[in-house]
């Protein structure tokens, strides 16, 4: 709604919102444009202002085999991620909002505890149990981390989902005669599209950008965050600038096109509201 | 659905098939049972011991206020919700351990829940497709429900573009395109304007006669259920409080509560004593046993007397009009008449302005009612 | 509505996939806590206390510890004074630019927290962005050494990192105010700022308290910007966890030091809900 109005006071009131508002965005965008700035400048990521604008760092960044088995490793540890945060966080939202069971507290707690936890904590948690379990660090173990933290997101997202199903919907489904396997693929699943979807691309976004956990359970083969972690630390160069500002198109892309999606579905909603619901207790 | 029927047929011994045949030929029991009924959410108790029998193609009306207990009844029937105590029986075949998708019932919902994502065509089809029927056969029937209910020009569109009359209209092909043998609707009607609603009504009405199936309706409308009903079940906190037609329940209501719930009533507290009432200050001849009795008159049953021809064994009495409201054909007036006893009293309309007024009854209009037991 | 079954088959997949990969590692760091190292390097399972004497004993953890929380503390206050005013500007003054603002607190998200980190690195460092400008317009004479490697450095860092998550729960909270609150309170007579004092703020608490809790907790257990910029003087309790599973290797020790993070992330959380929930009227 309109608020801004005529009101002498208000007005200066709204004029230093404004002007904080500003200020807020250039203290985030300050750094993604620095970053995007020195992926071209010649000299390397020392020295302002920047000098020799090149494309020098994207051609080495394109001969750069490890970077690219790193982006391969960490598509297919986001992609075997979200199938099983999904797999286990759909059940768990309809168990969480349907079901009552002895411990259910205990469980709700357990399931959206890796949310806010501190990713090392469930990280080296996970290294002792494979440990213990005799099992070889690899990408499936990156997979079980990332998969078993993110269900919490699947939870949340689809949990508040499902307070704004209409129970109904699902009754009339019985009623007219689908019984409950039915009824899931056909109302409950396509009721919480939306939902699904944005636990879906939020999990993925997340598991690409994950380090703590990774950080514990990595075997031989290197997520990106970790093969950039490791350059980094050798010291660096602006391929890494190269890198993430292609990622950062590919990612601004993505969420135009969830954005066009969700406007059509459902008549303007946000994106990224997701990451506010996740953001709400349940 | 009709698979289950089938086997039930075949788990039949002779005896029960020969009894389930005279049953239906000679005695033709009900279509439904309730019996002995019982439902409560932890300690609150929702529903006590209804029992009901509801009539092949009989169209019967649970009537109640909000929280009377006529949902949970309604869903119990459904399946969604399972008794605590009681059975359910459609003919032969005992319908409360079945899950919802395998009685031949179908319910239209009171917000219609049609499913969002799917056309009306879906929607309707959605029973015959999950019952995997051959879309020859879906089309068709999908086609008839739909003239039916005059929405074939709709057939396309999503729920979400059509009014919520065409909705309903929707929601009711959807349930009988599935051929359901009782169908349950749950306040179907409210969420409507007043003038499609009695439109609806009528509709309603006809398209239960033309289609023969059972119709339980359940509504809070006092007047919806007059109108509609073949017979109104009156709830009120959880217990039935009578079950009659229309008239009967209108003329000879069981209880105060029944009296009072439908249409306007004066409910007059009484002594009889060897066959004469006192109440207040009444008194007329009536063939009652002596003790405290309470009675029920309708606004209609008083009238404005003039001095001069008084009716015979009319009950008179004298009174200041307090109160007087238009509603066109009539006016209901409330009358202060001695001892502070008020009278609402129904009369013509047009009647003008009225200070003090002489009121006259038939003691035969004064309706002998059971005190309504308190009940939270 | 919804059978035994129904129940027990959403149910019981996610609760063994919960109790495997999350209740028994968290079990498992929490028996490592009582074992120790022997000399050989091998985990000697017997139970005591010793890990737990060394954490009070020696000053360096609790020190970082304290230092931590109050690394994570001020975190949160510039969060918070960030976001709030952000959120509510958004919520209320910005009319229809309200859903691309918003969209532009929330794309820095998909930037990878690494990058971001490293660009400030590039902007606070002694040829940084930043003292060359200063510099330049002979602000300083020599370049300030405190910008980087300083808690300060970390500070702004996890700050510009976790504002966004503030910002979101609040803006949600603020977004869930009935609108004709507002004007109840203005058709009452009071004005913008009572308005906003009276009304507004109380109603966002639960918002705020959400959003100064995922600021402190996921800056409390950071471990990343500590060690790019943080320098010795920032180092924080999670780097010490890190070494503690790495190069030191004392898995029991490393297991105590977490638990106690745990805990302490555990009673937030608890007076977290706490305080949201005096804070929600509906």
């Amino acid at each position: 709604m309109e608020l801004l109005v005529s009101e002498g006071k208000s007005v200066s009131g709204s004029r230093w919102l404004l002007l904080h508002a500003a200020v807020v965005f250039a203290f985030l965008y300050l750094p993604i444009a620095v970053l995007i700035i020195y992926s071209f400048n010649g000299d390397g990521v020392g020295g302002f202002p920047p000098h020799h604008l090149t494309f020098d760092w994207y051609r080495i960044l394109f001969a750069d085999g490890p970077i690219w088995d790193s982006v391969l490793n960490s598509l297919q540890v986001a992609l075997a991620a979200m199938v099983i945060s999904l797999a286990f966080g759909v059940p768990a939202a309809l168990a969480l909002e349907r079901a009552q069971f002895p411990g259910k507290a205990l469980f709700r707690r357990l399931v959206l505890l890796p949310l806010i936890l501190p990713g090392i904590i469930t990280g080296l948690s996970l290294l002792m149990l494979f440990n213990v379990a005799g099992t070889k660090l690899s990408l499936l173990t990156i997979i079980l981390g990332h998969g078993t933290a993110l269900i919490s997101v699947a939870t949340t997202e689809v949990f508040a989902g499902l307070q704004k199903v209409d129970r109904a919907q699902e009754e009339a489904s019985l009623d007219l005669g689908a019984n409950y396997w039915q009824t899931f693929w056909r109302i409950t699943v396509p009721n919480l599209k939306l939902p699904i979807i944005g636990a879906a691309l939020l999990i993925f976004t997340l598991s690409m950008d994950e380090i703590a956990v990774s950080f514990f359970l990595i075997g031989r083969d290197n997520t990106l965050p970790l093969e950039i972690w490791g350059r980094l630390r050798r010291g660096i160069t602006p391929e890494i600038n190269a890198v993430s500002t292609i990622i950062f198109v590919f990612s601004l892309v993505a969420i135009l096109l969830w954005y066009r999606l969700r406007v059509r579905g459902e008549g303007g909603s946000e994106i990224g509201l997701e990451i506010a619901e996740v953001a709400d207790p349940v | 659905m009709p698979a289950s029927g089938v086997r039930n047929i075949g788990m039949m011994t002779t005896s029960e098939i020969a009894m389930a045949s005279v049953s239906s030929s000679v005695v033709r029991g009900p279509l439904l049972r309730i019996q002995n009924v019982a439902k409560s959410f932890g300690k609150n108790i929702v529903l006590r011991n209804i029992s009901l029998d509801v009539a092949e193609g009989e169209f019967l009306t649970i009537l109640g206020e909000s929280g009377s207990g006529k949902t949970t009844l309604l869903r119990i029937i459904a399946g969604f919700e399972t008794a605590s105590g009681g059975e359910v029986w459609m003919g032969e075949e005992r319908l409360d351990q079945q899950p919802p998708y395998r009685r031949r019932v179908n319910t239209v919902f009171q917000s219609y829940a049609l499913f969002p994502h799917l056309t009306v065509e879906q929607n309707v089809a959605y029973g015959l497709r999950v019952a995997k029927r051959p879309e020859v056969e879906i089309a068709s029937r999908v086609k008839e429900a739909l003239d039916k209910v005059k929405m074939s020009a709709y057939a396309k569109s999503k729920p979400s573009k059509i009014s919520g009359g065409q909705q309903q209209r929707v929601a009711l092909a959807r349930a009988l395109v599935n051929r359901p043998r009782l169908l349950l609707l749950d306040e179907p009607l409210s969420a409507l304007d007043a003038n499609l609603r009695r439109q609806m009504q009528v509709e309603l009405k006809s398209l239960q006669r033309e289609v023969g199936i059972s119709f339980i309706f359940v509504t809070h409308d006092q007047e919806e259920a007059m109108v509609m009903s073949d017979r109104i079940a009156l709830l009120r906190s959880g217990e039935l409080e009578q079950v009659a037609t229309p008239r009967e329940i209108y003329g000879r209501p069981a209880t105060a509560y029944v009296a009072q719930f439908i249409g306007h009533t004066n409910l007059l507290k009484g002594q009889v004593q060897a066959g004469k009432v006192r109440s207040g200050p009444f008194t007329w001849s009536a063939a009652l046993p002596d003790g405290p009795a309470l009675f029920s008159l309708r606004p209609e049953s008083l009238h404005l007397a003039s001095q001069e021809n008084a009716a015979s064994g009319s009950v008179r009495i004298s009174g200041k009009v307090r109160h007087q409201a238009f509603h066109g054909a009539t006016e209901l007036i409330r009358v202060e008449c001695a001892d502070g006893l008020i009278l609402v009293v129904r009369i013509p309309g047009s009647a003008g302005a009225l200070d003090n007024v002489e009121l006259e009854f038939f003691p035969g209009d004064a309706v002998v009612v059971r005190e309504s037991a308190e009940r939270i | 509505m919804f059978s035994r079954a129904y129940k027990a088959a959403v149910t019981l997949p996610p609760l063994v996939w919960i109790t495997v990969f999350l209740l028994a590692p968290y079990l498992l760091l929490f028996c490592y806590s009582f074992w120790s190292v022997s000399s050989e390097q091998t985990i000697v399972h017997s139970w005591n206390l010793a890990n737990y004497n060394e954490l009070v004993r020696v000053d360096v953890y609790w020190k970082t510890l304290l230092r931590s929380m109050w690394i994570a503390a001020r975190v949160t206050m510039f969060s918070l004074l960030l976001g709030y005013p952000l959120a509510y500007f958004l919520s209320f003054y910005a009319g229809k630019k309200k859903n691309l603002f918003y969209q532009f607190v929330i794309i820095p998200l998909w930037v990878s927290y690494l990058v971001r980190a490293y660009a400030w690195k590039t902007i606070l460092g002694s040829d940084g962005v930043l003292n060359t400008l200063l510099q330049y317009a002979h602000l300083t004479k020599h370049p300030l050494e405190f910008l980087l490697y300083s808690p300060f450095a970390v500070v702004l860092t996890l700050t510009h990192i976790y504002t966004p998550f503030a910002f979101l729960p609040i803006y949600a909270a603020l977004e869930h105010i009935p609108r004709n609150l507002v004007e109840a309170s203005h058709d009452l007579g009071a004005t913008r700022g009572q308005t906003f004092w009276k009304v507004i703020l109380p109603l966002s608490i639960p918002g705020v308290v959400a959003g100064a809790t995922f600021a402190f907790v996921l800056s409390l257990g950071d471990f990343l910007a500590p060690l790019l910029l943080g320098g010795p003087s920032g180092i924080m309790i999670s780097n010490i966890v890190v070494s503690l599973f790495g190069a030191a290797y004392n898995w029991p020790l490393g297991a105590a030091v977490s638990l106690c993070m745990l805990l302490l992330v555990v009673s937030l959380l608890f007076f977290s809900e706490r305080l949201e929930k005096k804070w929600s009227f509906s």
